[in-house]
């Protein structure tokens, strides 16, 4: 590990074929993200990691680190854009932090937070989305989804299953659990499943579970997200 | 029309040996069954889990996708109007009022017995012979109002479409002008010999190939849209390393999508010989057994006979094992065909539907040349550079970098249409001016010309002098002509609700940008604007270049940008006030609970505007 590049101004080493994100995160630098996780095959949708290489916008989850890149990230043209794609995922879906029972476990609603959104901006979608609260032990509130995927490939690629993918295209994309009916209970989902504990909104929630932390004292009351290892 | 719990497996088996069983085919079979059972049915959808051992929730999300795929019923005859401002120009809308009043029917929804729906979709590649409509994806162009009164006693009459007449799917090819591609003299089988002359069959990776340099010699650049240099293109291919089982792949990309492009349309109904030739040189330069041609579905009238036509080559020892005559020299093509996407026509996201997957445009790099279809070094170019291609292997590079300008070398297939005397086809050497398309054409007081589709640019007067190359103006194909009778606002308009209907939702900027662009128009279209709004586009636009992840999203606003720059007394006549409007009216919120109560008088409305209360 001898290679580096630069992330605004400060020297980031990195192994061969890790991304900027991942070398970024060794580091100990944040870059804001939402679809990666550094246990799961980046998926490059949300885009809220783009940065600038060498003055071109690239999502660094998906970029090759390279010695010599110049990446800046922490920029205000950077973070007046990702509010705005913030933004958009808010006015996507019907988000009601004050009633959730992921607020301050979220991790949207932290890089919101983070990132100094302050007003949804655009005009609300209001998307039509019923909950499915047919599983004895799980519900998913399909207003909250980012369409992240992470649940998908959680499924796909940990539990060897397939219990969530999208479908739909465009603003209509949706999240779909793999049952005839529709219903998650009729799926082949375990609770030990890892795509039940991935979600990094409130979609995916285990029933009576809600506040057994309260309020307060949940994972970004206690720190900005920037400072939280994942 | 099937039982809603009837697995018919007389139907489902025969679609299932035809194509292998193969998961990868999942989008060919999908369409094979709707053409056959009208819907794709959960009971069908739960067969096919067991047949393709995939996942339920794989199959739903792939036929959600597709917006010719319907998971719900949709009628026995399911009719849609091509929604292109071309053919709104040419009187669509009161065609589509007609059939539906006709037919009791409402638009997007199915009609009570069941028997049909009526809706719009993105252009259907007819602009130059529009209004048109496709009928269970069977393309119906040059409609009239007696036509369309036709089509609905036929519907009326539960007419199987096989017995409608064959008049009312002919398709004419209107080509005006010839150059090198639509004239050349060349037999099937020429080009090929010329290519086994010029060097042996396949061979990647042994150093420099003749044919490769024959294309940097010609200077050849893709016809697609992005003018890459074909040459190193399929040299990049032939330089990949293949892995054990591995091959190379070539693909045509007949996907044809860009609004107001039909050239490979026509290229693939009068030189399909030629295209499958390019597709079969490439093959020997690459050392290619497999091809595929991936064919818009609204093109799907076309697959009987390029079926034909390849069925002729393999006869001709030109297609199959042992190409002329020649040991190892073996490649087949096969043909696939999309189901309504535009996004499919991006060469990553048509590899992953060839794959049987949703149409989602991949992370780049790997590229495809390395690492395409089912991760296998693969060529994706545009029909007419195949048939480009077929003309270098034949006559030599020198020949076709003698015609053109420097960049942009040999000519180029115009799909012309809108407000001109003779819409259809036009073959002019690269570096022709706008001017000079327009003279030949026979375009009367035009006041604007969108090259390149939608995604291309908005050329107004003052620049009818610049050139269609790859240096100047750029153009996939379209060529969409208006004069001064036309609101250009609304032609932006209608390209933004293209936009947001073929966003593929993968990347949060265009999912949820490109909606919220078509809203800011409608809203400037209600009366709602401000200039205010104008800010509010030149920021979508910022971040729809910036963070897009594929073309689509990065070109999105390009046609409103282009029309505000050129004609923006259109839009300020939509500004209703010169500060901030909200693009809430809540008297038009109000119009729902008007119609379910049946009232319009006074009272049912908000007389006073919100800024007056205020
Ligand atoms: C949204 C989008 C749609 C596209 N549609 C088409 C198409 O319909 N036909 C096509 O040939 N290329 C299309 N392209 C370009 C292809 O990605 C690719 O560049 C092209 O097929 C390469 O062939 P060429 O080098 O022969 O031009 C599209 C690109 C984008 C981003
Ligand atoms: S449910 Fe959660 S993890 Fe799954 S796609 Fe939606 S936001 Fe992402
Ligand atoms: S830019 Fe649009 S079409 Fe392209 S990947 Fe993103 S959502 Fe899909
Ligand atoms: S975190 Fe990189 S695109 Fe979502």
């Amino acid at each position: 590990m001898s290679e580096k590049f630069t992330l605004d101004g400060q020297e980031i080493l990195f192994r061969a074929g890790q991304t900027i994100i991942q070398a970024a995160q060794d580091a100990g630098a944040w870059i804001p993200h939402l679809c990666y996780h550094p246990e799961f095959k980046p998926h490059g949708s949300c885009k809220l990691c783009t940065v600038t290489v060498n003055g071109r916008h690239m999502a660094s989850c998906t970029t090759q680190a390279a010695a010599g890149q110049v990446v800046e990230s922490n920029t205000e043209a950077l973070n007046g854009e990702r509010r705005t794609l913030l933004q958009m995922l808010f006015v996507e879906g019907n988000h009601f932090c004050p009633s959730c029972e992921k607020s301050g476990d979220c991790k949207l609603q932290a890089t919101a937070y983070e990132l100094g959104m302050m007003t949804p901006h655009f005009d609300h979608f209001y998307p039509s989305r019923p909950v499915d609260a047919s599983h004895p032990e799980v519900l998913l509130d399909f207003n909250r989804c980012i369409l992240c995927s992470l649940c998908v490939r959680a499924s796909r690629d940990v539990d060897g299953k397939c219990v969530f993918a999208l479908s739909g295209r465009g603003i209509g994309t949706r999240l779909v659990v793999n049952a005839a009916s529709g219903r998650l209970v009729d799926t082949d989902v375990a609770m030990d499943d890892k795509a039940l504990s991935v979600c990094p909104v409130g979609v995916i929630l285990k029933k009576r579970r809600g506040f057994a932390v309260p309020i307060g004292e949940r994972t970004y009351d206690q720190a900005p997200i920037s400072e939280v290892k994942e | 029309m099937s039982e809603k719990n009837a697995v018919p497996v007389e139907v489902l088996s025969p679609i299932l040996k035809r194509w292998r069983n193969d998961p990868s085919a999942l989008v060919q079979i999908l369409r094979e069954v709707q053409e056959s059972l009208d819907w794709i049915s959960p009971p069908v959808i739960d067969a096919l889990t067991r047949a393709l051992k995939l996942p339920y929730s794989k199959i739903e999300g792939v036929a959600g996708f597709y917006s010719f795929f319907y998971t719900r019923p949709r009628g026995h005859y399911r009719v849609l109007f091509a929604d292109n401002i071309v053919e709104r120009m040419a009187g669509s809308a009161a065609l589509i009022e007609r059939m539906c009043r006709n037919l009791w029917v409402e638009k997007g929804k199915v009609s009570e017995d069941g028997l049909l729906s009526v809706d719009t979709t993105s252009c259907i590649g007819m602009g130059d012979q529009g209004p048109a409509l496709l009928v269970n994806n069977l393309a119906v162009p040059k409609l009239t109002e007696a036509r369309i009164d036709q089509l609905c006693e036929l519907i009326r009459g539960k007419v199987p479409l096989a017995a409608w007449p064959a008049e009312l799917f002919a398709v004419d090819d209107n080509i005006h002008q010839r150059g090198l591609l639509l004239d050349h003299a060349l037999a099937p089988g020429d080009a090929l010999r010329a290519a086994q002359a010029r060097c042996a069959w396949g061979g990647a990776g042994s150093g420099p190939n003749a044919l490769v340099e024959a294309l940097r010699q010609a200077r050849l650049r893709g016809r697609g849209g992005a003018g890459y240099p074909t040459a190193l293109k399929w040299e990049s291919c032939r330089n990949a390393p293949l892995a054990a089982g591995k091959e190379r792949i070539v693909v045509c990309n007949a996907d044809e999508g860009e609004p107001g492009t039909f050239k490979d349309r026509v290229l693939l109904n009068t030189q399909a010989d030629l295209v499958f030739e390019g597709m079969t040189v490439a093959a020997h330069a690459l050392g290619a057994k497999r091809g595929f041609l991936y064919l818009r579905g609204e093109y799907r009238y076309l697959l009987e006979p390029l079926q034909a036509v390849l069925d002729r080559r393999r006869a001709a020892g030109l297609l199959g094992r042992a190409i002329l005559g020649v040991a190892g020299a073996d490649f087949d093509i096969e043909i696939h065909l999309g189901a309504g996407a535009y996004v499919c026509g991006e060469e990553s996201a048509l590899i992953e539907s060839l794959e049987g997957k949703r149409g989602t445009p991949r992370n780049r790099p790997p590229f495809p040349v390395t690492n395409g279809y089912l991760d296998q070094p693969t060529v994706v170019d545009n029909v007419e550079t195949f048939a480009c291609a077929a003309l270098i292997a034949q006559h030599g590079g020198e020949c076709f970098a003698g015609i053109g300008t420097a960049e942009s070398t040999g000519t180029k297939l115009l799909s012309i249409s809108g407000d001109v005397a003779r819409p259809g086809i036009y073959e002019f050497p690269f570096g022709v001016t706008v001017g000079e398309v327009l003279a030949a054409c026979g375009a009367v007081d035009t006041q604007a010309v969108q090259v390149g589709g939608p995604s291309g640019t908005c050329l107004g007067v003052a620049e009818f002098g610049r050139r269609i190359a790859f240096e100047d103006v750029p153009s996939a194909g379209a060529f969409m002509v208006f004069d001064s009778r036309r609101d250009m606002f609304e032609v932006a308009r209608n390209f933004t609700h293209f936009f947001a209907h073929e966003s593929c939702g993968f990347c949060t900027p265009c999912r949820v940008g490109t909606p919220l662009l078509k809203n800011l128009m409608d809203k400037l279209a209600n009366g709602h604007g401000s200039p205010y709004d104008f800010a509010e586009i030149e920021n979508m636009n910022h971040l729809l270049r910036q963070m897009s992840h594929c073309g689509l999203g990065h070109s999105a606003c390009n046609p409103v940008l282009d029309t505000i720059a050129r004609f923006r007394p259109a839009y300020e006549r939509r500004l209703s006030n010169q500060s901030f409007e909200p693009a809430f009216d809540l008297d038009r919120a109000l119009a729902p609970a008007r119609q379910m109560t049946g009232r319009d008088d006074e009272g049912a409305h908000l007389s006073i505007h919100c800024e007056e209360d205020q």
